[in-house]
């Protein structure tokens, strides 16, 4: 398991709407929120944090444009340059007969790199136990995190102030 | 939140549900021992698992003889198994992307089994071109590699190889998908698990954690597979019409074939489904989420793909007369009046009338008679293909090479075979994941749970709830 000897202060909310109403009045209070774990993804939540945009997309596209040079150019390359042979009487380069091949090349590329990616920009994988603050967060759980390694006593206090006031029915620590 | 919930729509989740309820619920099948009924289908599955690898293992041993294919009917039982299953392996991506696209809630229920199941049906077919080779071990040379044979390449302009691509690449992609909606699940079955369950799942989960950004990255991805997939599950179905309609034989010379073969796939598709679902919730205990609106929303679909698709066979009928070609004529004709006239009336019954009584509501929702029209669309979309592949190859331009065929026992035995392997990993899987995408319904709990949407909901909001949604922000 992965440790980073992080002191992790954190609250444990019971409704969506409730988190999001907090993860706002932290964001107004200017406390800076480490992450925030929910069991499924909550509307909102990206403006809320303000996070920025996904660029996996981006990413797939790219992928996806690999795929597709890669299928056409390969097919080309063969039939016309390694070992041309004529079917049916069409041309060696025949273009129209490669577009199946070229779109799911197309599909495969972008979908396992995207997936790919995915989880590695996230830092999972398989064999990685990556430390989660409370087993309930993936059951019905809430959860907003504070990094209180380098804070006060003061500073932890006032999280502990903003958890009561925005609702949360759970606060602890937790080293992770 | 609740400004959005339309009041005349029917509730997605019944039973009143809190999120803890969800998980308690959905994730019991994979943590209790397994009843006797699963227990009982399960060796009823592996046992024709057994006969399936026995048969393929005769087919090798004595060869392809043991069939009954003979120099007219070079195609059989083993093409009309495969286009089958591909047909069966379409609705798991089209509930779980082209729903996704239309944002249509009722897919949370049942994308998850669905996937599953084209996952499955996918492996299925795959096995027949391969076995159908007589030589197993050389089924990589369908493959383009640099070898040592010139290098010989494959052709890339043929739709069998097309085939391959597209084939492969949907269960790859099917895969991916499934899969990576399955990482949160696995972690709440994780984080609930003891001992080596722990282990296990804690493997399987991938080290989520449910962190708001990997929630983001997650919805993104999703939906991008969404997009790639759903021209995906068109293009693997209008290739495999390409085997038959690029070919010069009255009969599958059509152009119609590739619209005509995705509903058909769709169709047969969703009525695996219907029969697996109506099994699934009622054996899992899992009514509230599977729900009659969900099973009522899949006979529609049903209902009309299965029109569609009987508009395509009178179309058939009609152009092949107006074409003025006799051999097309011919051909239909055949279909028709030929010696596999039976075929084409248990297609045209099972695929076109039965489904007709879903114009009722009441039927719609009845559960037995879910069940049973899955079944019958099952047998009739399988004789679609033995219709369109056996009784044209058996009438070809040659009146004195036309013959008569009937699958021998090692062919019938590939086909249950194969309904076992479906089966075997299908009761795996409602054994180690949760068949519901837990995360996913939770998602639609307020938008769509019984206390929350419907004409009768119950205003039972949970308190905290209660205390937020109302003022909005």
């Amino acid at each position: 398991m992965k440790t980073t000897h992080k002191e992790v202060l954190f609250g444990l909310y019971d409704d969506e709407s409730v988190l999001l109403h907090a993860v706002h009045k932290a964001k107004h209070d200017h406390l800076e929120i480490m992450d925030v774990f929910t069991p499924f993804p909550v509307h909102g939540m990206e403006e809320a944090l303000h996070l920025s945009e996904s660029r996996l997309h981006i990413a797939g596209f790219i992928y996806g444009a690999i795929g597709a040079l890669t299928g056409f150019m390969a097919m080309t390359w063969i039939f016309t340059r390694d070992w041309p042979i004529i079917f049916g009487g069409k041309p060696y380069w025949s273009v129209p007969a490669f577009i199946p091949i070229t779109f799911e090349m197309t599909v495969l590329f972008a979908s396992v790199g995207m997936v790919v990616t995915f989880f590695t920009v996230s830092g999972m994988g398989f064999g990685v136990t990556n430390p989660t603050l409370d087993d309930r967060i993936t059951d019905d759980k809430f959860c907003i995190a504070f990094d209180v390694s380098q804070s006060e006593e003061e500073e932890v206090e006032r999280l502990k102030g903003f958890f009561r006031e925005s609702g949360a029915s759970e606060v602890s620590t937790k080293t992770i | 939140m609740s400004a959005a919930v339309s009041a005349i729509r029917e509730p997605l989740i019944t039973g009143g549900k809190t999120y803890h309820d969800i998980t308690e619920d959905i994730c019991a099948p994979t943590e209790r021992t397994p009843s006797r009924a699963w227990i009982i289908a399960f060796i009823f599955a592996v046992s024709a698992l057994a006969f399936y690898a026995f048969c393929v293992t005769w087919t090798v041993w004595v060869g392809i003889g043991s069939w009954n294919l003979n120099r007219t009917i070079n195609w059989g039982w083993d093409i009309t198994n495969f286009v089958w299953w591909v047909g069966i392996g379409h609705a798991g991506t089209l509930i779980s992307a082209i729903l996704l696209l239309f944002r249509q809630r009722w897919r949370t229920g049942v994308n998850r089994a669905a996937e599953a199941m084209t996952i499955f049906a996918v492996m299925c077919a795959g096995q027949f071109p391969l076995i159908h080779m007589g030589r197993l071990w050389l089924g990589f040379f369908i493959f383009p590699y640099p070898n040592t044979r010139g290098p010989l390449w494959v052709n890339f302009n043929s739709p069998l190889l097309w085939d391959v691509f597209a084939i492969s690449t949907y269960f790859t992609v099917s895969l991916l998908f499934w899969y990576t909606g399955l990482v949160p699940d696995f972690a709440t079955v994780r984080d609930r698990a003891k001992g080596w369950r722990k282990k296990m799942y804690n493997f399987l989960s991938l080290g989520w954690t449910g962190s708001a950004k990997h929630w983001q990255r997650f919805e993104s991805l999703s939906l991008v597979l969404a997009g790639l997939a759903t021209p995906l599950v068109l293009s693997v179905h209008t290739i495999v019409s390409f085997d038959f309609a690029t070919s010069v034989i009255p009969g599958w010379h059509t152009t119609i074939f590739p619209p005509y073969f995705v509903a058909g796939a769709i169709f047969s598709g969703f009525a695996m489904v219907q029969t697996l679902m109506v099994l699934t919730r009622k054996v899992l205990n899992l009514q509230d989420y599977i729900t009659l609106e969900h099973i009522d929303y899949m006979n529609k679909i049903i209902l009309v793909t299965g029109t569609i698709v009987g508009v395509a066979y009178l179309t058939e009928l009609f152009i092949a007369w107006y074409s003025g070609y006799v051999y097309e004529q011919f051909a239909f004709y055949n279909r028709v009046m030929g010696p596999y006239f039976w075929a084409y009336i248990g297609m045209m019954s099972c695929n076109v009338l039965s489904p007709q009584l879903f114009w009722s509501r009441k039927l719609r929702r009845n559960i037995w008679l879910t069940f049973l029209m899955s079944i019958f669309v099952n047998i009739g979309m399988w004789f679609e293909r033995f219709v369109i592949i056996v009784s044209t190859l058996a009438r070809d331009y040659l009146p004195s090479s036309w013959s008569y065929y009937s699958a021998s026992w090692v062919e019938v035995g590939l086909f249950i075979g194969t309904l076992g392997l479906f089966f075997t990993f299908y009761l795996l899987f409602t054994r180690v994941a949760p068949v519901v995408a837990v995360a996913e319904v939770k998602s639609i709990l307020k938008l769509a749970g019984d206390q929350y949407a419907g004409k009768e909901h119950t205003g039972k909001h949970p308190e905290s709830a209660d205390a937020h949604s109302h003022g909005g922000h």
